[in-house]
């Protein structure tokens, strides 16, 4: 049985990932498995300066998913390298850094200071729906979208994977601009913005007011938005969105992702992604499939 | 053996207090608590998705078994609550790094705690007795629904205060210690902001020791997602930000190292 997926020339022994601030680098992962298992460690949005993030209360129960709004706080470039890249090298799994910024030059001042890091791939964060200045605001126009992602393509020495947003009318219109930009890859979907309102205290459950939906609840928007850009754009795809166990990830891989990350599921049982593995391979050996990448995008 | 998920298996639950629940849980990880650490239980409803994050009120390492004492506050807490002897129930723990113990030792310590922040205080309590020069026990309730105040009289001088002044002090648990005149050297305490708010000003005051367990909206519980985070004084050691996670830095921190 192959598991084994290639994205840009990086081959992943299994199409199983962790999405984007869900798993930290791994560190706190670390003490309940193996991450060697992992096709890739996808890391926590990092900037080139610390960002403290929003007020709390940051996160909310909402039915079959949460929101959170974060907003990607983190100790900056200089101590990533230094202590979280220096943790992953430990391991045999692939490093995939997200990375994001205000403005084209804090991306670019990130991605260039990655150059010759040991880091497999760039995951460029264009849709945290959490903070006010950069992020999303790259990820939701068509132009916007294609420029950030051109000047980027320009300066990196990894691959470049664009994360989209689902807070847009047409994904496939995103998909295409980030494409023909030159990105490598797209992974999505980022989380979608949503809104909770505590009716006995008569304020918002979060303190930014809105926040990003996750959980298995989303899963169905995900797996559409990846089937609609599958089907517009050449480049392979990482797809999440509620992934909790093998049989979502095989969905999404049928729908056309060549892999898949755990994200929201990671909070709910921190196996999420051993079991995930083992869960796809249950389904090959159920089937009789032999390599993996004769599923990838064979509904139709 | 470190943090862990595991299916573990009700022992009994009962009703202490209208809405206050008390159950005992058959599992190992009662061998590594500490007072002031807590363990995430998830419910089965899987609408109800977050782990609810519970303060330890007892440990019995010998026998395996944990005891938490929780108020029935949304849905998660109300399915537990519907829990017998015998169910399986999905913790995860040990999380939190717990009350610094060894700060109570040959101390005149006061333990503090108010409505659902009483519970940590019983474990504290038996732990503290046999290391303090004292264990003074403040608690504050509501009305005269107490709970878990019997067990915390066995191991420390208690003090109650009521906000309906139906039993001892009117008022709160700063009011009992005005009231009764107490004083102490080191201050653990277990509560809601606004009496970790006064506890803070009043160590600051008397320039005494103060540990506080704090709370806040937690989605993983070990560190990973930076939901519950604090405001401290320094600089913290994951973001460097001033941004301590209660989950995992905490929940338990000196008052002066925090802003509240």
């Amino acid at each position: 049985m192959n598991t084994a997926v290639t994205i840009a020339g990086v081959t992943f022994k299994n199409p199983v990932m962790t999405a984007s601030g869900t798993f930290g680098s791994g560190m706190e992962y670390g003490e309940f498995m193996d991450l060697n298992k992992l096709g890739a460690v996808v890391t926590k949005g990092v900037s080139n300066i610390p960002w403290e993030g929003n007020p709390t209360p940051r996160v909310a129960e909402t039915y079959g998913g949460m929101l959170n709004a974060i907003g990607l706080q983190n100790p900056g470039i200089d101590v990533f390298i230094e202590r979280d890249l220096a943790f992953l090298k430990q391991f045999d799994t692939k490093v995939i850094v997200n990375v994001c910024g205000k403005s084209v030059e804090d991306y670019v001042e990130v991605v260039e200071r990655l150059g010759e890091e040991a880091v497999d791939m760039l995951e460029i964060n264009v849709s945290c729906p959490n903070v006010k200045e950069g992020a999303i605001a790259f990820g939701q126009k068509a132009d916007a979208l294609y420029n950030i992602t051109k000047e980027i393509k320009a300066k990196a020495k990894q691959p470049i994977i664009m994360k989209l947003s689902p807070n847009v009318t047409d994904i496939t219109e995103m998909a295409k601009a980030a494409e023909s930009a030159g990105a490598d890859a797209l992974s999505m979907i980022n989380t979608i913005t949503g809104m909770k309102i505590d009716i006995h205290k008569r304020t918002f459950a979060l303190a930014n007011k809105t926040g990003g939906m996750s959980g298995p609840a989303i899963k169905p928007v995900a797996v559409r938005m990846v089937y609609q850009a599958a089907n517009a754009v050449k480049i392979p795809i990482i797809g999440m969105g509620g992934i909790a166990n093998g049989e979502d990830a095989i969905e999404f891989l049928l729908a056309g992702a060549t892999a898949i990350s755990v994200g929201a599921m990671n909070f709910i049982d921190p196996y999420t992604t051993e079991k995930t593995i083992k869960g796809i391979e249950a389904y090959m050996d159920r089937y009789g499939v032999e390599d993996i990448k004769s599923l990838i995008g064979s509904v139709k | 053996m470190g943090k862990r998920k595991e299916r573990a298996l009700v022992d009994s639950q009962t009703c202490i207090a209208p809405g206050i629940y008390d159950m005992w849980i058959k599992t190992g990880l009662a061998k590594e608590a500490r007072p002031g650490q807590f363990i995430n239980i998830y419910p089965k409803d899987r609408s109800t998705l977050l782990p609810r994050p519970i303060s330890i009120c007892e440990a019995d390492g010998m026998r395996d078994l944990l005891r938490v004492v929780y108020r029935q506050a949304g849905k998660g807490t109300e399915e537990f609550s519907h829990y017998h002897a015998g169910a399986h129930i999905d913790v995860l723990g040990t999380l939190g790094n717990g009350f610094p113990l060894e700060k109570g030792k040959g101390k005149r310590c006061i333990l503090m705690g108010g409505g659902i922040g009483i519970p940590p205080m019983v474990q504290l309590a038996k732990e503290l007795k046999k290391e303090a020069e004292e264990v003074i026990v403040v608690v504050g309730y509501r009305d005269a629904d107490l709970f878990l105040d019997e067990e915390l009289r066995q191991n420390g001088k208690l003090y109650i205060a009521t906000e309906d002044g139906s039993v001892e002090t009117k008022g709160n648990v700063m009011d009992a210690i005005a009231e009764n005149g107490l004083d102490g050297d080191v201050i653990f305490a277990c509560g809601p902001m606004p009496m970790l708010r006064a506890i803070k000003k009043y160590a600051e005051e008397k320039q005494i020791e103060a540990y506080i367990s704090l709370e806040e909206r937690m989605a993983c519980g070990v560190g990973a997602c930076l939901g519950c985070v604090c405001k401290t004084t320094k600089k913290d050691g994951h973001s460097h930000v001033n941004n301590a996670r209660v989950c995992t830095d905490g929940p338990v921190f000196e008052a002066k190292e925090v802003t509240l």
